[in-house]
C-alpha cells in the first residue's frame, strides 16, 4: 500500500530528465517548422520569379494575339492559351468519370482480389513516365489517325489523370465511415442511391480536391502533348488538327536562341501558372460545402 | 448496481401474489395482438464461424422487445439479421426463417423490406452533408417523394414524434452534425419513423449517450412502441427493465431465456440468466 502511496506521489514529483525531455521538444518543434518552411519556399519563389520575369511581357495583345515570326515584336499566345483549355477538358472529360467511377468500383462494389488488381495498376500507372503515356497515345491514336491531333492530346492528358484520380476517390470514399452507408440502406435507400448521394456527397470535397490536382498535373504537361497535340503556330480548335498548347509553346520558346521569345516563355509561364490557380479557385467556389463556416 | 438489483430480484416474496396479478392483466393486453417478427432456427455465420445458431423467438405487434447479453453473444447480429443487414458483409450466412407479418423475407425485395424495418444504430450518424430537415426526409426523398409541402409535414411531425421538435424548429436549415449527441440520436430516430415502417429495430441506441439524452430515448421508445414494434439491443439492464415488455436474453449465440420482462427481472427460470441479472458475470 505504501508503495503504491510513493509511486503516486512521484508522478507529481518534477522528473529528473525534464529538461532533457524540454530540449528535445523545442528542437523536434524547431525542425518542423524550418521543413514547413522549405516546403513552402518552392512555391513562393517560382511565382515571384515568373512574375518577375513574365509580366514585362503580359499585356492584352498577350491574351488576344497569335505569335509573331522570328524578329517581329509583340504577338501573343491566343491559340496556346484556347488549346490548353480545350486538351485540359479532353482530358478532364476521359479522366474524371473513369477515374472517379473506377474509385467507386474499388470501393464500393469489389472486394477482394479484382480490386487489388485494380489498386496495384492505377499504382503502376501513376508511376510510369509522363512521355511513355505519350508514346502511348501516339500509337493507339496518331498512328490510326495518320495524324497529329488534339483528340490524341486530350487522350494522352485523360489517361495521365485517370490514376491519381481513381487512388483518391479511392482513399475518400474509404474515409466515409460504414455506418452512413448502412444508415442509409436502413432507411430502404438502394445500393446505388447510397453510393451516389450519401457516399460521394459525404466525400466530394476530398474526390474534388483529387480532381484539381490531376488538372492541374496534366495542364502542366509538355511531354505526352509532343508526339500527340503536337503543337501549331496557327489558330485551330479542330479536333482532328494539331493544336497549341501552353506549355509545348513554352519549351519551344523557351529553347529558342532569341531573347523576345524568353521573356514570352515566361509570360506563358505565368499564364499558365495563373490559370490552373483561376481554375482552382472557381471549382472551390462554386462546389463549397454549404456549412463549411457554420459547425 | 449489483445491490439494487439484489433488491428487486429478492422483493416478489412480499408481494408475489399482486405482481403476478399484475403481469397477466398486462399479459392478456398483448396476447390478443399478432406476431410481427418471427424466427425460426435462425442461424447467422461468419467466415464457417457461428455468431448465433437455432434462435427462435416471436415479437408482437406494437411491443418493445430487449435484446441482452453479455458483448460477443450475438444480440447485434441477430438483429442485423431481421433488416438483411448482413449481405453488406461478404462470407456472411444466414439460414433458417424469418417471418415479418407472417410472410418470410426472402419474399421480399432487400430494399423494401427494409422500408418497414428501419433501423437505428449505436452511435448517431446523421448524414453530415444534410441539414436537419434534410436528415429527416432523407430517405423520402431517395426514395423518389419530392413534394416540398408534403415533406415540410413529415420533416414537423416526425420530429415532434422524436422529442426535438422543439428544440430545433429555428434551425431547421443548420447542419445537422452541430446538434448534440443525444440530438443526433433522436434526429435518426425521426428519419427512421419518416419512412413509416412497422418494425424500429435499435442497436444499443443510449450507448454512447449521456443520462440525460438517454431518458429521453427511452421515453421515447416507450411512446414509441403505440405505433412501432420496437426491438431493443441495450447492454444496460435497468434499460431493458424499464422499456420493454419482453425480454431475451443471449448467451454465446443462443437464446437462453425469452419471456415477460417484470418475470425476466423477478424471477428468471434459467439460472444463467439470474447470474447474469445479478451481475455474477457479463
Amino acid at each position: 500500500m505504501e508503495e503504491t502511496v510513493q509511486q503516486y506521489t512521484s508522478v507529481f514529483a518534477k522528473p529528473k530528465n525534464l529538461r532533457r525531455r524540454k530540449i528535445v521538444n523545442s528542437t523536434m518543434l524547431f525542425l518542423c517548422v524550418v521543413a514547413a518552411i522549405i516546403s513552402i519556399l518552392p512555391l513562393f519563389y517560382i511565382f515571384f520569379y515568373t512574375t518577375k520575369s513574365g509580366i514585362s511581357s503580359l499585356n492584352w495583345d498577350f491574351f488576344t494575339q497569335m505569335p509573331k515570326p522570328v524578329g517581329e515584336t509583340g504577338g501573343g499566345m491566343a491559340n496556346g492559351i484556347v488549346g490548353t483549355l480545350i486538351l485540359v477538358s479532353l482530358g478532364s472529360l476521359i479522366g474524371i468519370p473513369v477515374g472517379v467511377l473506377s474509385g467507386i468500383y474499388v470501393t464500393e462494389y469489389s472486394g477482394g482480389f479484382f480490386s487489388n488488381i485494380i489498386k496495384f495498376v492505377t499504382d503502376v500507372l501513376s508511376g510510369v513516365p509522363s512521355i511513355i503515356i505519350g508514346i502511348f497515345a501516339y500509337g493507339v491514336i496518331v498512328i490510326p489517325m495518320q495524324g497529329f491531333s488534339t483528340l490524341a492530346g486530350g487522350f494522352a492528358l485523360g489517361v495521365l489523370m485517370i490514376p491519381t484520380i481513381t487512388r483518391i476517390t479511392e482513399e475518400m470514399l474509404k474515409l466515409v465511415p460504414q455506418s452512413l452507408r448502412e444508415a442509409s440502406l436502413a432507411l430502404g435507400v438502394s445500393r446505388w442511391k447510397t453510393t451516389l448521394q450519401i457516399v460521394l456527397r459525404t466525400a466530394s470535397s476530398g474526390i474534388i480536391t483529387g480532381i484539381l490536382l490531376a488538372i492541374a498535373r496534366a495542364a502542366g504537361e509538355t511531354a505526352p502533348l509532343l508526339f500527340t497535340a503536337f503543337g501549331n503556330r496557327f489558330w485551330s480548335t479542330d479536333l482532328n488538327q494539331p493544336i497549341a498548347s501552353l506549355p509545348v509553346q513554352i519549351f519551344n520558346y523557351a529553347i529558342s536562341p532569341f531573347d523576345d521569345w524568353h521573356k514570352q516563355a515566361w509570360a506563358g509561364a505565368l499564364v499558365l501558372i495563373s490559370l490552373v490557380f483561376i481554375v482552382n479557385l472557381i471549382v472551390r467556389i462554386v462546389t463549397r460545402d454549404k456549412f463549411e463556416n457554420k459547425v | 448496481m449489483t445491490e439494487e438489483q439484489l433488491n428487486i430480484i429478492s422483493l416478489p416474496d412480499e408481494d408475489d401474489s399482486v405482481d403476478m396479478r399484475e403481469m397477466e392483466i398486462i399479459e392478456s393486453e398483448s396476447t390478443g395482438k399478432e406476431y410481427e417478427v418471427e424466427t425460426k432456427n435462425l442461424s447467422v455465420s461468419f467466415n464457417e464461424r457461428p455468431a448465433i445458431s437455432d434462435i427462435n423467438l416471436s415479437v408482437r405487434k406494437q411491443t418493445a422487445t430487449a435484446i441482452i447479453g453479455p458483448s460477443g453473444c450475438g444480440k447485434s447480429t441477430f438483429l442485423r439479421a431481421l433488416n438483411f443487414m448482413h449481405d453488406m458483409i461478404p462470407k456472411s450466412k444466414v439460414t433458417g426463417e424469418i417471418l415479418i407479418n407472417k410472410h418470410n423475407i426472402s419474399e421480399y425485395d432487400t430494399v423494401d423490406l427494409r422500408k418497414k424495418v428501419g433501423m437505428v444504430f449505436q452511435k448517431p450518424n446523421p448524414f453530415p452533408k444534410m441539414s436537419i430537415a434534410e436528415n429527416v426526409v432523407a430517405g423520402l426523398k431517395m426514395n423518389g417523394n419530392k413534394e416540398k409541402k408534403n415533406l415540410q409535414e413529415v420533416t414537423e411531425n416526425c420530429l415532434k414524434q422524436a422529442g426535438l421538435w422543439e428544440e430545433v424548429k429555428d434551425r431547421l436549415k443548420s447542419p445537422a452534425v452541430s446538434l448534440s449527441g443525444g440530438q443526433q440520436q433522436r434526429l435518426c430516430i425521426a428519419r427512421t419513423i419518416a419512412v413509416q415502417p412497422e418494425i424500429i429495430l435499435m442497436d444499443e441506441p443510449t450507448s454512447a449517450l449521456d443520462p440525460i439524452s438517454t431518458q429521453k430515448i427511452e421515453e421515447l421508445i416507450f411512446n414509441l412502441k403505440k405505433e412501432f414494434t420496437i426491438l431493443v439491443v441495450t447492454h444496460n439492464m435497468q434499460q431493458a427493465a424499464r422499456v420493454s415488455d419482453h425480454t431475451a436474453f443471449f448467451y454465446m449465440g443462443k437464446l437462453v431465456e425469452y419471456s415477460r420482462t417484470r418475470r425476466m427481472f423477478t424471477n428468471p427460470k434459467e439460472k444463467l440468466t439470474e447470474e447474469y441479472i445479478t451481475g455474477k458475470f457479463g
